[in-house]
């Protein structure tokens, strides 16, 4: 910070703005600390430390509720990561190539900031219009229509990135357009596909309100699951399983983070 | 993209566009249609009509769904939910502005990880990050037990279920979303013009004031845009942290949806906080476009 000046060095300034910020990483780390900390107490009190344990981890695993919801969860973001993947890409390549105006690409990101209960009610009407009866299936089309929209805009971010001449080079080669497209062009999109459905399925996983409105009571995804246990009577297991939920998403993060530049995209 | 350039050996890129392009573009936008387009225009349409008496809806036209929102109640929720969203935007404002202004000037190495820190929080369980609350702020939490070991009071603090916590819980879910397009913005800011104005005599607030602050409005109004349109209809906070005592538009329209099975009112409040959610951006944009052009223009008209 108080390097000498070379044409870059940021000016020097009041040490006062530094309160606010670490006060932000306190604020945004407190809450997740206290879960992690109390998911190894042994008590069954949730709030009085009593020592370390680890018994409320294969609780998690016994339990029948969490079980059903992290299968149907599992199910319906690994089938989201697919879709969504194969369709965002489908549509970035597209709006890329093919598309002058911004219209198209407006439309195929706008899922991503729509209100999420706004597309929660409008499904659970187009559903009940149309007779499907809900289940893991319209979980599954509810999340890919706001899941594409992530992978899209990350692959665009990619394809804006690539080199158009290796393409032309591909052609003067003697390269047909679908040959081009598959050993050329979608290599080097393969660190944002893969980044877009980490992404995607991140989002699935997590996705509460959407899921709440488009999914039968008998299928439940993990979040919905969450929310009776903490409506219903706060079991000292729920910190395992978040402690879990916390390390498997940190996990996808860093993955994706090092696969491309997520922050970028979005 | 070099478009203009023909490709030997094939046809002329213009020529790529038109028909070739539809194997592509087909299969996103035709789910995006069916199952984006469809079900808001849906909504929208149900607005106008009858509830049926068990529900559903009767293809009657009616304006009673707009009318019954004149009711106090309902107006009531609605000023909450605005008004709820606006502290939490004011809030994260006060924090991610900082934080966001010390990351941009932290060295390269440092600064992508508090940027990863800052988000990581953000793709951890929305319910799990709202429960963590719950163990914070109960009559027998962290906060409490810390406060009484300190002696600052004796008595715990009723903080779970009410109001401040729903700002809490609120300020906490979306704060991540302020402090992301504050980076980009203020990342992208020259340099130079700050060192300039430095170099000219000027203290660090009058820099901040006439370049650093001026400059990052559109990242800031961005920001403000995230986190106040996902604010203002929420419902799950609200029920968790407010024990349902503090009613916002989300919850209304979850309840008209779910509880009392009543379709066309729901969308009618669906269809108000889109009409409130579209302003919001149009102000947005057509704000930030009056930043980022307006010096431009008043000095070309000088200049003629």
């Amino acid at each position: 910070m108080r390097r000498a000046s070379s044409p870059h060095t940021p000016r020097p300034q009041s040490r006062l703005i530094r309160i606010p910020f670490w006060f932000t990483y306190v604020f945004l780390y407190l809450p997740i600390l206290v879960v992690v900390i109390m998911s190894f107490n042994s008590s069954k009190n949730l709030f009085v430390w009593k020592g370390f344990s680890l018994q409320w981890y294969p609780t998690v695993f016994a339990n029948e509720a969490v079980m059903t919801g992290l299968r149907n969860t599992l199910i319906v973001a690994t089938s989201v990561m697919l879709l969504a993947t194969l369709l965002g890409t489908l549509i970035a390549v597209g709006i890329h190539r093919y598309t002058r105006g911004g219209l198209v690409r407006a439309f195929a990101i706008a899922p991503a900031l729509l209100p999420d209960l706004l597309l929660a009610v409008g499904l659970l009407s187009l559903f009940s219009l149309a007779g499907v009866t809900l289940g893991l299936h319209s979980v599954i089309i509810a999340h890919v229509t706001f899941a594409m929209a992530f992978v899209t805009a990350i692959v665009l971010a990619r394809l804006a990135s690539l080199d158009p001449s290796l393409e032309e080079a591909s052609r003067d080669l003697g390269a047909g357009s679908f040959r081009t497209f598959m050993k050329v062009t979608l290599p080097q999109l393969a660190p944002g596909m893969v980044a877009g459905g980490l992404l995607a399925f991140t989002l699935s996983l997590d996705e509460f309100v959407i899921a709440f409105f488009t999914t039968a009571p008998t299928t439940p995804t993990l979040p919905i699951a969450i929310y009776s246990m903490v409506r219903f009577g706060v079991t000292p297991e729920i910190n395992a399983l978040a402690t879990m939920l916390l390390f498997v998403s940190v996990l996808a993060v860093i993955g994706a983070q090092r696969l491309t530049r997520v922050t970028d995209a979005l | 993209m070099a478009k203009k350039s023909p490709t030997p050996g094939g046809a002329p890129l213009g020529a790529r566009r038109g028909w070739a392009g539809l194997p592509f573009l087909t299969p996103g936008t035709l789910v995006l249609a069916l199952f984006v387009f469809v079900p808001l225009v849906l909504v929208t349409t149900y607005a106008f009509f009858k509830r049926g008496r068990f529900g559903g809806v009767v293809y009657t036209f009616t304006l009673d769904n707009f009318a019954r929102l004149a009711d106090p109640l309902y107006l009531n929720v609605i000023a909450t939910s605005i008004g709820t969203a606006l502290i939490v935007t004011v809030l994260a404002v006060a924090l991610g502005y900082p934080t966001a202004l010390v990351i941009v000037r932290l060295p390269p190495k440092w600064r992508t990880l508090a940027l990863v820190a800052v988000l990581l929080p953000f793709w951890t369980n929305f319910l799990i990050r709202t429960y963590a609350w719950i163990l914070l702020l109960n009559n027998a939490g962290w906060i409490n037990q810390g406060l009484q070991a300190v002696g600052i009071i004796d008595e715990p603090l009723k903080m779970l279920y009410t109001q401040p916590a729903v700002i809490i819980g609120l300020l906490y879910m979306y704060l991540p979303l302020m402090v992301l397009p504050l980076y980009a913005s203020l990342s992208s800011q020259d340099a130079q013009l700050t060192e300039a104005a430095t170099n000219l005599g000027s203290s660090p607030f009058r820099v901040f004031r006439t370049i650093t602050l001026p400059l990052s409005v559109p990242g800031l109004l961005t920001g403000c845009v995230f986190v106040f349109v996902p604010a203002m209809s929420n419902f799950v906070i609200p029920e968790l942290l407010g024990g349902g005592k503090t009613v916002l538009i989300g919850n209304l329209i979850r309840d008209q949806f779910l509880k009392a099975r009543d379709w066309p009112f729901g969308a009618a409040l669906a269809l108000v906080l889109t009409i409130l959610l579209v302003a919001l951006i149009f102000a947005q944009q057509t704000a930030s476009r009056r930043v980022t052009e307006g010096p431009r223009e008043r000095k070309v008209k000088r200049n003629a």
